[in-house]
C-alpha cells in the first residue's frame, strides 16, 4: 500500500488543486491497477463493508495501549476521529518493511467476513503492530469506513481523463452506478460501450444578475420572462438509448434520480434538455429544502421517491434529432421544446411557464410574487438570443427578488479557515424569544475587512465561554441578515431554517434588545408559501 | 499545615511571603516564570524573572518596569521563604520557581517541555513534594517524536518546495518557537526572512548572548536578488497580510504541538504542519512528575482533568486548579503564543 499511503499524504500536505491533480495522475500512472480500482471506489464512498464494530476495535486498544477505557474514549471525544485515535494511543508500530499491496490487504479484510472474533483480533492486532503511523492510520479508516481526503469524485475524473487519454464525461458515467472493487478490473472500469460523446454535456449557458431597472433592456416585447426556480440547474441527455442527468458543476445524477432517469427513457434520442431539477408531486412544486433530501441520497428509498418525486421544469432544448440547436434562437428553440414535452407521457417533464406581459411594470408585479411561486425571482431571456456558453452578458438576466431580513445579535463566533484562521469570521445569529435568544442562523462574513477585524477584537474581548473553536460572546452587536427563504423546521431549535442567510450589515445603530423576535421570522413564515 | 501556595483569584499566592506567582491581576510583587503574555503579565508594581527575560519582558511590559533579575539557581529570601529559578526548558528564560518554606518544598512549573531543544537551558528536575504541573498536552495522544526527525521533516519540504521553485511560509509564535525553528533550519537550502516581531524578539534574546543564525527582514526580499526557495518565518497572526503576496509561489505550514490531530491540521487549512511544541507532550509529563519526586500534583491549565484523574490512577495525590494560563490552547489566536 505504499503508493496508496503516499498518494493519501501528497493529498492530505496541500491545500492546492493542482497539486492534487497531480498527486493523483502520479498515482493514476505508477499504482498497481488492482490497487487503482480499490483507490477509486474508496474515494468515490464505495468503502468495504464493515466487518469489525468501533466497539470491538475499541476494547483491542484498550487491551493493546494499557489505557482504561474512560481515557480512550476521552480522547476519541478530543480527536473527533475513531481511526486516528487508535491510531496516535496504541503503542508505536514495530514497523518492518512489510506493507501489504492494498487490494491484498483489502481481500484480506473481506476473507474476515466468515471469520469468528479470534481470527479478526489477531488480524487486526498485526497490522496495527505492523504498519507504519501513516499507514496504520489508513488501516484503520478502511476498517471504520469514510475516506476524507479533500478530494472530489470530480478531481479524480479529471486525473484519470488524464492520464487514460478520455473525456471527462465518459470517465463520470464508467464510474458512476453500482460496481464492486473487488470483481471489477481497471480495464473493465473505464470501458465504456457507450460512443465517448454520448454523455457529454454542452456548457450551461449562465445569466447575469439585473441591477436596476429592466427598462434599460428595451421593449418588453422582445423578451421572454420565466419564474427563476429554485432548485438546481440541470442538464438531461438522452442518446443512443442512454439518459445522463448532469449539474451545473458536471456531476452525474443518475444515481440519485433514477426516477427521472427511468422516466426520460421515452424521450427521444438525440435530445439534450436544460431545465431546473426539482422535486413536484401532484399538489405541485415542493421547496428546496425537499429537493436537498434528494440529492443527498445517492440511493434513494422507495419510501423517498414516492414522497418526493423528481421532476424537470424544461426551460430549453440544447439537442434535437441529433442536432445542435444552440445556434437557433430561442423562440425557435422553445416552440421545440413545448412540442417535445407535449408529446411524453411522464408528468415530470413540465415545461416551465412563460409568464405574458404587455408591459415592463406586469412583471415588475410577477416578480414582487415570486415568492409565493417558490421562485426566486424572473429570468429574463431574448426571444432572438442564442444559446451562449458560459456567463455572457446581454441576452439572459437573472432578475432576483430582494432577500428577506432580520435583525439579529451575534451569539457565537467561530474562527474562519485558511489564511483567516485566527480571526474570528463564522457567525450565530439569535433572535428574541421573550427574554431568551434562541439561535436561528449561521453566517459567514459578509463584512468588510475592517469590520472584521473590528468584531473579531469584540469576541476576543467578550467571550462569555467557550466550547471548543466555539465562543459565546456578550450579546451586544446587531447585524441585518439577509435570506433567500424561510420554512418550518423541526431540526432546528428557531424551528425556522433558512435558505441562504448572509449579513447584508452592521447595525451598529440598534442595541441587542432593538433586534427582531422570533415572532417576527414566524410572521414571514407564514407570509411565505409552505 | 497550610498550603504553601494558594490558588487565589489573583494569582499563585505564597502566604508566608505575600508574593504571588505569575499572577493575571495586579498586585504587588509577582515572581516571573517566563516572559509569555499569559504568565508576565501588564501592570505589576514589581517583577522577579530569570534574567534571560529582561529584554522581552521591558520591551512588552514597558521600559520602566520595577524588575529585579536573577540568575538560575540562585535564592532569593523573602520574609524567611526560599526561591530559586531553574531551567524548565520552555522557552530562553524560562524557569521554574522553586519554593521552600520550613523544610516544605514546592515547585511551580509555569510551562515547560523535558526535550532538550539545543536552544533553551534543558529542563531540570528540581526535587519536591508538591509540583505544579502544566498539562497542555496531558492527553495520551499527545507524543512528540524527537525534534530532529522533526527538523529533518522541515528541511526537506523546504528543499523540495526550493527545488519545485517555491517559498516557504512557516508560522510559529516569536517567542521560543521561531527561534528554535530558525535554529533547525539548513542555511545551505536559501536564506531565511523573518517577521518584524520575531526580528524583535530575536534582538531581544541576542542582547542576552542567544547566539542565533543570521536572518533578513521581510522587506528586504527582492525576487530578482533572491529569487525563489527562500523561507520565511512568522507568528501565526501575521498569516493573511499583504506581505505575503510578493513571496508567491509559496507552501505554507505551521509547527505546533496541535497539528499531531489531522482535524487541527487540515483546519488551519495551511500546506503542512509540523508536530513541534515547547511544552512537553504527555509521556514528557509523566517523566517530568515522577522526576521531581512530588507526592502531591496539582494540574493547572490544558487537560487538567482528565490528566489529574490519570495521575490519580496511578497512585499520585493530585487535583486540578483553575488558572488563566492559556497554554497552548489557543493556537491560532491572533499575536497569542503558547
Amino acid at each position: 500500500m505504499e503508493a496508496f499511503v503516499k498518494l493519501f499524504e501528497s493529498l492530505d500536505q496541500t491545500t492546492s488543486i493542482s497539486a492534487k491533480t497531480e498527486a493523483l495522475e502520479r498515482f493514476f500512472s505508477e499504482a498497481d491497477a488492482r490497487d487503482q480500482v480499490w483507490t477509486i471506489a474508496l474515494f468515490t464512498g464505495r468503502r468495504p463493508r464493515r466487518l469489525i464494530s468501533s466497539g470491538q476495535l475499541r476494547q483491542w486498544a484498550v487491551q493493546q495501549s494499557g489505557f482504561s477505557e474512560w481515557m480512550v474514549e476521552e480522547c476519541y471525544a478530543h480527536v473527533g476521529d475513531l481511526a486516528e485515535t487508535l491510531s496516535l494511543l496504541l503503542p508505536p508500530p514495530q514497523a518492518n518493511d512489510e506493507q501489504p499491496a492494498l487490494h491484498l490487504l483489502l481481500s484480506e479484510l473481506l476473507d474476515l467476513q466468515q471469520a469468528d472474533e479470534v481470527a479478526k483480533a489477531d488480524f487486526v492486532a498485526h497490522y496495527w503492530q505492523a504498519l507504519a503511523p501513516t499507514a496504520r492510520f489508513l488501516f484503520n479508516k478502511l476498517l471504520t469506513g469514510g475516506f476524507r481526503v479533500g478530494v472530489s469524485e470530480k478531481l479524480i475524473v479529471k486525473a484519470l481523463a488524464k492520464v487514460y487519454q478520455r473525456e471527462e464525461s465518459a470517465i463520470t458515467y464508467a464510474l458512476s452506478g453500482k460496481w464492486d472493487p473487488q470483481n471489477t478490473s481497471l480495464e473493465k472500469l473505464l470501458a465504456s460501450n457507450k460512443s465517448e460523446d454520448a454523455s457529454k454535456p454542452y456548457p450551461f449557458y449562465l445569466a447575469y444578475a439585473l441591477e436596476g431597472e429592466p427598462d434599460a433592456l428595451g421593449e418588453v416585447g422582445d423578451w421572454q420572462a420565466e419564474w427563476k426556480w429554485d432548485g438546481i440547474r440541470a442538464q438531461l441527455i438522452k442518446r443512443a438509448g442512454a439518459v445522463y442527468l448532469w449539474s451545473r458543476g458536471e456531476e452525474l445524477l443518475n444515481d440519485s434520480f433514477p426516477d427521472l432517469v427511468e422516466a426520460a427513457q421515452e424521450l427521444p434520442d438525440g435530445t439534450v434538455l436544460d431545465g431546473e431539477l426539482v422535486c413536484m408531486d401532484a399538489a405541485g412544486l415542493r421547496s428546496f429544502a425537499d429537493l436537498q433530501q434528494r440529492l443527498g441520497r445517492k440511493k434513494p428509498g422507495k419510501k423517498l421517491l414516492k414522497e418526493l418525486p423528481a421532476g424537470l421544469l424544461c426551460y430549453d432544448l440544447l439537442e434535437w434529432e441529433g442536432t445542435d440547436f444552440r445556434a437557433q434562437p430561442l423562440r425557435k428553440r422553445r416552440a421545440q421544446l413545448e412540442a417535445c414535452c407535449a408529446a411524453l407521457k411522464s408528468e415530470q417533464f413540465v415545461v416551465s411557464e412563460v409568464i405574458n406581459a404587455s408591459i415592463w411594470a406586469d412583471l415588475a408585479r410577477a416578480r414582487s410574487e415570486s415568492r409565493s411561486q417558490l421562485a426566486e425571482g424572473l429570468m429574463l431571456k431574448r426571444l432572438d438570443s442564442t444559446y451562449e456558453s458560459g456567463r455572457k452578458k446581454g441576452d439572459w438576466w437573472k432578475w432576483k427578488v430582494d432577500p428577506l431580513s432580520i435583525d439579529a445579535v451575534l451569539l457565537y463566533a467561530q474562527q474562519g479557515h485558511g489564511r483567516r484562521a485566527g480571526l474570528y469570521t463564522d457567525y450565530t445569529f439569535a433572535v428574541w424569544d421573550g427574554d431568551k435568544l434562541v439561535t436561528f442562523a449561521k453566517a459567514y462574513s459578509g463584512l468588510t475587512d475592517a469590520e472584521i477585524k473590528e468584531v473579531d477584537k469584540f469576541v476576543k474581548a467578550n467571550t462569555l465561554e467557550k466550547f471548543g473553536p466555539v465562543r459565546t460572546v456578550k450579546p451586544e452587536l446587531v447585524f441585518e441578515i439577509g435570506f433567500e427563504g424561510i420554512q418550518a423546521s423541526n431540526r432546528h431549535k428557531s424551528g425556522v431554517a433558512l435558505r441562504f442567510p448572509r449579513i447584508l450589515r452592521w447595525r451598529r445603530d440598534k442595541s441587542a434588545n432593538e433586534a427582531n423576535r422570533l415572532s417576527d421570522l414566524k410572521q414571514l413564515l407564514y407570509s411565505a408559501p409552505d | 499545615m497550610p498550603d504553601l501556595l494558594e490558588f487565589r483569584p489573583q494569582g499563585i499566592y505564597c502566604p508566608p511571603a505575600e508574593v504571588y506567582i505569575d499572577p493575571w491581576r495586579k498586585v504587588d510583587k509577582a515572581l516571573i516564570t517566563h516572559a509569555h503574555a499569559d504568565h508576565a503579565r501588564w501592570g505589576q508594581r514589581h517583577y522577579i524573572a530569570q534574567a534571560d527575560n529582561a529584554y522581552v519582558m521591558r520591551e512588552r511590559l514597558g521600559k520602566d518596569i520595577s524588575l529585579q533579575t536573577v540568575a538560575y539557581g540562585e535564592t532569593v529570601h523573602i520574609n524567611g521563604v526560599k526561591f530559586s529559578w531553574h531551567p524548565a526548558g520552555h522557552i530562553p528564560g524560562s524557569a521554574q520557581i522553586r519554593i521552600e518554606y520550613r523544610g516544605e518544598v514546592w515547585v511551580a512549573s509555569g510551562d515547560y517541555k523535558v526535550e532538550d531543544d539545543g536552544l533553551t537551558p534543558a529542563f531540570e528536575p528540581v526535587p519536591c513534594h508538591t509540583f505544579i504541573s502544566e498539562c497542555t498536552f496531558g492527553m495520551p495522544v499527545y507524543r512528540w517524536e524527537s525534534q530532529q526527525k522533526r527538523y529533518a521533516e522541515i528541511n526537506q519540504w523546504w528543499a523540495q518546495q526550493a527545488a519545485a521553485g517555491k517559498n516557504c511560509l512557516l508560522f510559529g509564535y516569536s517567542l521560543g518557537k521561531a527561534q528554535r525553528l530558525l535554529n533547525g533550519l539548513d542555511p545551505a537550502i536559501g536564506p531565511i526572512f523573518v517577521h518584524p516581531t520575531i526580528a524583535q524578539m530575536n534582538a531581544a534574546l541576542e542582547a542576552v548572548g542567544y547566539r542565533l543564525p543570521a536572518t533578513l527582514p521581510l522587506s528586504a526580499y527582492n525576487k530578482k536578488v533572491h529569487g525563489s526557495g527562500v523561507m520565511v518565518i512568522a507568528p501565526p497572526g501575521a498569516g493573511g497580510g499583504n506581505w505575503e503576496k510578493k513571496f508567491e509561489p509559496y507552501s505554507d505550514a505551521s509547527a505546533s504541538g496541535w497539528v499531531q490531530v489531522r482535524g487541527n491540521r487540515r483546519w488551519q487549512s495551511l500546506d503542512r504542519g509540523f508536530v513541534m511544541s515547547d511544552h512537553a507532550d504527555y509521556p514528557g509529563l509523566l517523566q517530568a512528575i515522577k522526576a521531581c519526586g512530588a507526592e502531591r500534583v496539582v494540574c493547572t491549565h490544558g487537560f487538567t482533568a482528565l490528566f489529574s484523574r490519570q495521575l490519580r490512577e496511578l497512585g499520585y495525590n493530585a487535583r486540578e486548579e483553575h488558572t488563566l494560563f492559556s497554554g497552548e490552547s489557543e493556537q491560532s489566536e491572533k499575536s497569542e503564543e503558547d
